[in-house]
């Protein structure tokens, strides 16, 4: 039922003051044209309904605070309360944009170390918090290429590789930011296929972005290789940080090679995620590229923070303000708390996990490719759909009347009924026993009696969704009539 | 006489038109498909050139165009009802028509049994 649905005429939960009180009316102030003829049609509840209304919808959520959640590619990791409590402190809270510089020092200075953290993490040079999201900061970095050439003379390249086995959003970026897309096959192993890759690149080609470990998990082996070829060629290299959480304090993508590199601080950093943000992606570059960074840069003098908008060749303005500080607050936090040491045990106690899942699941389903993973991993469904006659969709369903949210699936797109698995380092033996556990009750069903994946779920708020109708025939807004 | 492309697009020629689409294989692999980006009816394809994209509730699919020719007409019907793809991939679903310019590259694509035997590898 929706707010609207509950409405009853008359009924209100506050009271305005009378029109009259203002001494105008609102033809006197307003242009014709925007002034209502009839009164909006706002739902009429008391206090106490609405309260009802969304405490009921927010306990129907499912959150990593309530159960597992082994998205793939989504690092759906515990966030600590610590940092909540940091980023609501009055001093973050309470200030202003505007604030002159001097009465926000603190500020300044948290992005300011939170920027040499990210660098030291990841080898790179310079970077900048502003961009608002991974595909925020995905798209910075495709523009910061594109200026680099361009004040370089080299306006030729016009392409960009990406591997088959990328995020939707890799391609996206490149063409939002004029670039046209070359993709590159992976292998039998699952990364990227050299000789293919000798094959197409070649002095137009501006880039390549890679995710490493990439989207099936799997470490990129040659990635020196890889770097060697890409700039022998003049071309860039740029790092997708989706995955860093496998490889923080073991490996740097700056050592690797890489150009550009982009973070989530809310994958990796453990910053609340999903359904939209906030996030906050910010970029790093060596040094050919630090000027090229949007504005403002946090600089400091050795006594004094400052914000510098004064960078010639920048690519100007990406983001409001000075992008999601908030997130900056709880990253910083996360940093801290865990230090050098705690960062590097994340990534081991996140490959350890991954690796103890794939152990046991792939018992049941085959992996799409052998061998160890990283942080995830990916399980090809296709057997079931053969001996069964369920898909892994049918699986994913059944999962949510155990009360466990599913693993990502039909990502990557190279794998067959692909399912694909990321405990993250925060969840316990336990927890991941009882999630292989279910999975193998599951699959027991499937043998048995397959209808009951295939009328999954039964147990939650509502039933399966009809996605293609909600796709084909979207409704996005109430009316009285329906 | 109708042809496959390893790329799971099918061609099916009279005279010199040739009518395209996606296989009846590719469709239960795409699952519901929500929308069909369709070319512009005059555009001309090389082969290999992706000239449609397909969206579905799994993915958003490009398709290659499997000859080269000229686009003369497009399955409108598409626009409004995507799903027709489901329902009949290789005929009432299908795509465009194309003015071939090479009708030799018909050499280099499969017959059905060849194609069956192309999934069944790729499986």
């Amino acid at each position: 039922m929706t707010v609207f649905d509950k409405s009853t005429e008359g009924r209100t939960g506050f009271f305005l003051p009378k029109e009259e009180s203002y001494g105008y009316e609102p033809s006197d102030v307003l242009p014709e044209n925007s002034v209502r003829k009839e009164s909006p049609l706002l739902p009429q509840l008391s206090e106490l309904q609405v309260m009802r209304h969304f405490t009921g919808l927010s306990e129907k959520n499912y959150s990593v605070d309530g159960g597992f959640y082994p998205l793939g590619s989504c690092t759906m990791k515990y966030n600590p309360r610590l940092n909540e409590r940091i980023a609501s402190l009055e001093g973050f809270s309470q200030i202003h944009p505007y604030q002159a510089e001097d009465t926000v020092q603190g500020a300044l200075e948290v992005m300011y170390n939170l920027q040499n953290f990210l660098c030291e993490i990841t080898g790179m040079d310079s970077f900048t918090l502003q961009p608002a999201a991974g595909a925020h900061g995905e798209l910075v970095g495709m523009l910061l290429m594109k200026k680099y050439f361009e004040l370089k003379g080299e306006s030729n390249r016009k392409k960009v590789i990406v591997p088959d086995s990328a995020h939707g959003t890799n391609p996206a970026s490149a063409v939002m930011a004029g670039f046209e897309v070359i993709e590159v096959p992976s292998n039998g192993n699952g990364r990227v296929d050299l000789r293919s890759l000798g094959e197409i690149l070649d002095e137009n080609i501006a880039g390549i972005m890679l995710t490493n470990p990439n989207t099936v998990g799997l470490f990129e082996n040659e990635i020196c290789e890889i770097q060697e070829m890409a700039h022998d060629k003049g071309a860039l290299l740029y790092y997708d940080g989706a995955n860093l959480n496998a490889i923080m304090g073991h490996a740097r993508p700056g050592d690797m090679g890489f150009d550009i590199v982009h973070l989530n601080l809310h994958k990796t950093f453990s910053t609340p995620h999903g359904m939209g943000g906030p996030g906050s992606g910010p970029v790093g570059v060596k040094s050919i590229l630090k000027d090229l960074l949007p504005v403002p840069v946090v600089r400091f003098d050795g006594s004094k923070f400052s914000l510098d908008y004064h960078l010639p060749n920048s690519i100007g303005k990406v983001r409001s303000f000075y992008g999601n500080f908030g997130v900056f607050l709880k990253a910083y936090a996360y940093i801290l708390t865990l230090g050098g040491d705690g960062l590097k045990r994340a990534s081991e106690m996140a490959v350890l996990n991954a690796n103890y899942l794939r152990t046991r699941l792939s018992k049941l389903i085959p992996t799409a490719y052998p061998g160890l993973c990283m942080h995830e991993f990916v399980l090809k469904g296709s057997k079931l759909v053969s001996e069964y006659g369920v898909k892994t969709l049918d699986v994913a369903k059944r999962l949510l009347d155990y009360g466990i949210h599913p693993p990502t699936i039909y990502f990557p797109l190279i794998v067959d009924e692909a399912l694909m698995v990321e405990p993250t380092e925060t969840e316990t033996k336990e927890a991941l026993d009882n999630f292989a556990d279910t999975f193998e009750r599951i699959l027991s069903e499937a043998k048995e009696d397959p209808n009951i994946l295939k009328a999954a779920p039964q147990k939650t708020v509502v039933g399966r969704l009809d996605e293609a109708t909600a796709s084909r025939k979207p409704k996005t807004r109430w009316s009285k009539d329906t | 006489m109708k042809k496959y492309a390893a790329t799971h697009e099918w061609v099916s020629v009279e005279g010199k038109t040739a009518t395209v689409g996606i296989s009846d294989h590719a469709q239960d692999h795409l699952g519901d498909i929500v929308y069909v980006d369709l070319p512009e009816v005059g555009k001309s394809l090389k082969k290999g050139d992706v000239f449609c994209t397909i969206e579905s509730v799994k993915a958003a699919s490009d398709i290659y165009a499997p000859i080269s020719g000229k686009v003369i007409e497009v399955n409108e019907e598409l626009d409004s009802s995507p799903e027709k793809i489901n329902e009949d991939a290789e005929g009432s679903g299908w795509i465009a028509k194309i003015e071939m310019s090479n009708e030799s590259e018909l050499d280099s694509l499969m017959d059905l049994e060849a194609y069956k035997k192309h999934c069944e590898e790729e499986g």
